[in-house]
């Protein structure tokens, strides 16, 4: 009991000294004195969801400098002060703690999950400084039970819009009356659109004839797709991440399922492809934010320049990494101070502003108001790529 | 009587000296909540240390399911202060947490503890993953999204209060003799069950209550960090809690605490090299048990008195669970 | 009917694949009673190993193959030789958290050099995709291949151990650790040699597991890993027949629990099995009853 006591107190003066000489810094949000206008990254850069951190970032960064090479934003330089958030949510409110406190950013960018960047909100409001994510798709994302979170914005389209519009699609465009749903139970995202999706397919007079489940990480579907082949269906809805997606593209055509295959963003990835096989990816179709194939002068810049920076194909993250830093950009060259109150204020009022993924205002929820892009494929290359408007 | 008053006087005053400097250090604004938070980080992983610590490193009984109890706590605590969102549902929730987690533990421990060492890891480890599963497929739970906007009530005075009452009767437990029953279970079963230790109730006893504070330690997460979801409670939950566990000292509650402590600060300086961080952990665990099985402090325990220990023998004996029985012996901590 | 028997075929292959982990987790812990956490994340460098020989050596499968199985044979033994051997004579507790250290060290070191995201396996030739119909029932070469080389390695090894020297040593240690080494048997280098052979089929089914569903990343080894443990444990532990059977029967019963459409509690039952047997019968389904000796 003695020892006990003196055991805590020792402790307790470690956790003292600890805070101690952590101090230094007083709270409140941040404003730019100095030359630079200073924005926090808080990405998942190692981790689970790495992939789609790092790729976030790459957009980022090569707006950033595009930004800065070209002057800065209203003679300032735009610093990133860049932390890992390990893809756990508790080191997302952490750090976005540390940006906004200690770090002093105007706005933080990231993170790229809904889950991290749920946890990240509640901070920034406190803190007064404006959160964007670039892919944060999860409805109640920016709206949340006491209505419209006053620093949340994002970038990218929402999961309502996305199951909408490709159910909507297959029932025009395809055709199709019936449909199975395979989806990823352990992704809020999976789960978002095919909850949309079934909604809004049965209310234009399709059927939904099963739904199959997974797990993120499962490898082995011939099950589950074994089963899907004793029904009949016009189409398979499968919003789910290109790892898995990939897989069960190439079982189910292994199996001779050959019924059209429509999917999510998530899709979007090269190593759909070489996941499936060229063979498997035909009659493959997914909503995405922006197409390749776009002739616009924009996009085929973006793609030029990516691929001399990086080497490689820009995927939609890289994408709306891209737009969204040139997005938080484009809201200080408008904001009347440039302090986070003032960069909050412009988002919030954007119109018409012109991204690689497309124009888009920020609508009173803010959310982007966006067209959706259809891809198709065909032999692992994409073929086609239909606009649908919102 | 008078000494008694002298030595609580003693460790209370630090304690609350503590407590209320980093109050002030809060109101100044010194504190910011960054540094808050690491603190929010450091607290609940000493509640979660030391109760694994009662189980694997006092009693034996080796758990890999930590994490799953921890995940039953911060449900519980989230539900009832989301549908209650006031300090008596925040209260209601955390006990709540801690009981339920407490009575999974029994539920889970009385047929599983009669294994041995190794199998019962393997089992705490499935009951840990059927846990998340179950979890993930719940519409109550909100499945894979989690519950985000869980009411803050966790302040620092909360989370002071909670982890040093944690410690306080974990180790006043170990003092009782229930407590050294168990400590008993660790050195020898069957020689303990010879002279009429009762050993599957002292180990299911030990199970529950470090089932319980991993409860209160997920109730405390899920208030302080706004949102939870499954895969926070995975395997690798529990694998943080053991390396810090192994790393103060299987049977070593300052060593816990100390490595608590420790291992934020690393988790920090590591911040900028997040793919080393795994790396460095796992060497670590298997460095510490090649060369050091008794981890920083072995079984013994830093007090105030720590000048006097200094001259001290150190166990002369190799491995952590054959480490002697800790020494207890007031009278020279009195200083 | 032709559902049920595309299930078995689908049931099979995942079993194989157990199987053969499985079988490097139960010689070890024949041997040594050590639950080798480690086993899994052999498995999963088999699988890199065999990915950088068929995509950077542009060598064939049966040699990437042959590669796997003898780097995982040397990693196994390197694993056994420097984090296991210091420890023989510590507590099970240090050993396991050892090879939980070791296991984790495993993926992440993978990890820090290969990157996190996953990885394909390069285009395979067509005698490896095509696929044949049976009765109504689609076979994939690979499910023939994947459950071919798993049987073969599988005989193999059971002549191994029946009909070799080595083999009777291995059993000889497994039984009798100090008995062994007083009929002058040399025991650290027989353990060793189970850690070869059991990590060499590690190796193989990475390599397999590569081929078949061309997905590999650093953490694939962790699942599969402590479903074969379940494997393993339920056949018998310690028991080469009793994994084989185990690694079956958990592939199996993964594919009825997905083909039930409880796809989501498939893993929840294999570990609810695993408790349910540590509690009914520890010793597995061809285990006999052992009294723990004081």
């Amino acid at each position: 009991m003695k020892r006990t006591a003196t055991m805590l107190a020792a402790a307790a003066m470690g956790l003292t000294m600890l805070a101690g000489c952590a101090g230094g810094g007083a709270a409140g949000g941040g404003n730019a004195a100095g030359d630079t206008i200073k924005v926090g990254l808080n990405y998942e850069l190692s981790g689970p969801v790495a992939t789609y951190g790092q790729a976030s970032v790459q957009g980022i960064e090569m707006a950033v400098d595009e930004i800065n090479n070209g002057g800065g934003v209203k003679g300032k330089k735009i610093e990133l002060v860049k932390y890992d958030n390990k893809s756990e949510p508790a080191e997302a409110t952490t750090l976005a703690s540390k940006l906004t406190s200690s770090d002093k950013v105007l706005t933080i960018i990231g993170p790229a999950t809904s889950g991290a960047f749920k946890a990240e909100i509640p901070v920034a409001t406190r803190a007064k400084v404006p959160a964007v994510s670039g892919s944060a798709t999860a409805d109640d994302v920016t709206v949340g039970a006491q209505g419209v979170q006053e620093y949340a914005f994002r970038t990218c389209f929402n999961d309502s819009f996305q199951g909408t519009a490709m159910a909507k699609w297959a029932a025009e465009k395809k055709n199709a009356k019936s449909a199975l749903i395979i989806k990823d139970n352990s992704s809020d995202y999976s789960k978002g659109l095919a909850d949309n999706f079934k909604k809004t397919f049965t209310a234009a007079g399709g059927q939904i004839v099963g739904e199959e489940a997974y797990v993120t990480n499962d490898t082995d579907f011939n099950a589950i797709l074994t089963r899907a082949k004793g029904q009949k269906f016009d189409v398979i809805y499968l919003p789910g991440y290109y790892n898995e997606a990939g897989l069960i593209i190439k079982q189910a055509r292994a199996q001779g399922i050959t019924a059209p295959i429509l999917g999510g963003d998530g899709f979007d990835s090269p190593t759909l492809l070489q996941l499936a096989g060229a063979s498997a990816l035909t009659d493959v179709y997914f909503t995405n934010h922006y197409s390749s194939l776009d002739k616009d002068a924009k996009v085929q810049k973006f793609i030029s320049d990516f691929k001399a920076k990086y080497n490689t194909e820009p995927s939609a993250f890289n994408a709306l990494g891209y737009d969204t830093a040139k997005f938080v950009a484009d809201a200080a060259n408008r904001a009347s101070d440039v302090n986070a109150e003032g960069i909050k204020t412009a988002m919030a009022d954007t119109k018409d502003f012109s991204g690689v993924t497309g124009s888009f205002s920020m609508d009173a929820n803010h959310n982007p108001v966006k067209t959706i892009v259809v891809i198709g494929m065909k032999n692992g290359q994409q073929s086609t790529a239909e606009k649908v408007a919102s | 009587m008078k000494k008694g008053l002298v030595s609580f006087l003693v460790k209370a005053v630090p304690l609350l000296a503590a407590w209320a400097i980093v109050l002030v250090l809060i109101n100044a604004g010194i504190v910011t909540d960054y540094y808050l938070a690491t603190m929010a980080t450091i607290c609940i992983n000493i509640v979660l240390a030391v109760s694994l610590n009662l189980i694997t490193g006092f009693t034996g009984q080796f758990s890999l399911g930590h994490a799953g109890f921890m995940a039953i706590g911060a449900y519980t605590c989230a539900m009832v202060t989301m549908a209650e969102p006031s300090v008596l549902g925040f209260v209601g929730g955390l006990l709540g947490g801690g009981v339920l987690a407490a009575l999974v533990g029994l539920l889970v421990g009385l047929p599983t503890l009669r294994l041995r060492g190794d199998y019962l890891a393997i089992a705490t480890l499935g009951m840990a993953e059927i846990i998340r599963i179950i979890l993930l497929n719940q519409d109550a739970t909100n499945g894979a999204a989690g519950l985000s906007g869980i009411p803050a009530f966790l302040d620092w005075n909360w989370m002071f209060f909670l982890t040093v009452a944690t410690v306080w009767i974990i180790a006043n437990f170990l003092h009782s003799s229930q407590g050294r029953a168990c400590i008993s279970v660790r050195e020898d079963e069957i020689a303990a069950e010879s002279i009429g230790v009762h050993t599957v109730r002292s180990k299911v006893l030990a199970f529950m209550i470090g089932a319980f504070f991993a409860g209160i330690a997920g109730g405390m997460y899920a208030s302080y960090f706004y949102f939870i979801k499954p895969d926070l409670f995975g395997f690798l939950k529990s694998v943080d809690i053991l390396v810090i566990v192994v790393l103060g000292g299987l049977g070593s509650l300052s060593g816990s605490i100390i490595a608590a402590i420790l291992l934020a600060l690393i988790s920090t300086a590591l911040q900028p090299f997040p793919e080393l961080r795994m790396i460095i952990y796992s060497l670590a665990l298997v460095v510490i048990m090649i060369f050091r099985p008794q981890g920083l402090m072995g079984s013994r325990e830093v007090s105030l008195g720590v000048l006097n220990r200094f001259r001290r023998r150190e166990p002369a004996v190799a491995t952590a669970s054959a480490a002697p029985a800790i020494r207890r012996d007031d009278d020279e901590e009195v200083v | 009917m032709g559902e049920f028997a595309q299930q078995v075929i689908n049931g099979l292959s995942l079993g194989s694949i157990y199987a053969l982990i499985a079988l490097g987790y139960t010689m070890v812990y024949g041997i040594i009673q050590l639950i080798n956490f480690a086993h899994g994340d052999v498995y999963m460098v088999g699988a890199y190993v065999g990915y950088f020989s068929m995509t950077t050596l542009r060598l064939g499968f049966f040699e990437s193959l042959l590669i796997a199985m003898v780097i995982c044979m040397v990693l196994g033994v390197v694993i056994e030789r420097v984090a296991y051997k210091p420890l023989r004579n510590s507590t099970r507790i240090a050993v396991l958290i050892t090879a939980i250290g070791v296991s984790l060290l495993l993926e992440y070191t993978m990890m820090f050099f290969v990157g996190a995201a996953v990885r394909s396996y390069p285009p395979l030739p067509d005698y490896l995709t095509g696929s044949f119909q049976v009765g109504g029932v689609t076979v994939g070469n690979q499910q023939v291949l994947i459950i071919g080389v798993s049987l073969l390695l599988m005989a193999i090894l059971q002549l191994i151990v029946r009909r070799t020297r080595v083999g009777r040593a291995m059993r000889a240690v497994s039984q009798d650790a100090d008995a062994a080494r007083l009929m002058g048997i040399n025991v650290d280098n027989t353990i060793s040699f189970t850690f070869a052979l059991g990590s060499a089929l590690a190796g193989a089914a990475g390599v397999l597991v590569g081929v078949y569903y061309n997905s590999i990343n650093p953490l694939m080894g962790i699942l599969p890993g402590l479903k074969a443990f379940v494997a393993a444990v339920f056949g018998g532990i310690g028991l080469i027949p009793g994994a084989l059977i185990g690694g079956f029967f958990i592939g199996g019963v993964e594919t009825f629990v997905s083909a039930a459409g409880q796809s989501l509690y498939k893993d929840a039952v294999v570990f609810g099995i695993l408790i349910a047997i540590l509690i009914i019968k520890p010793t597995g389904l061809l285990g006999r009853n052992v009294k723990e000796k004081v």
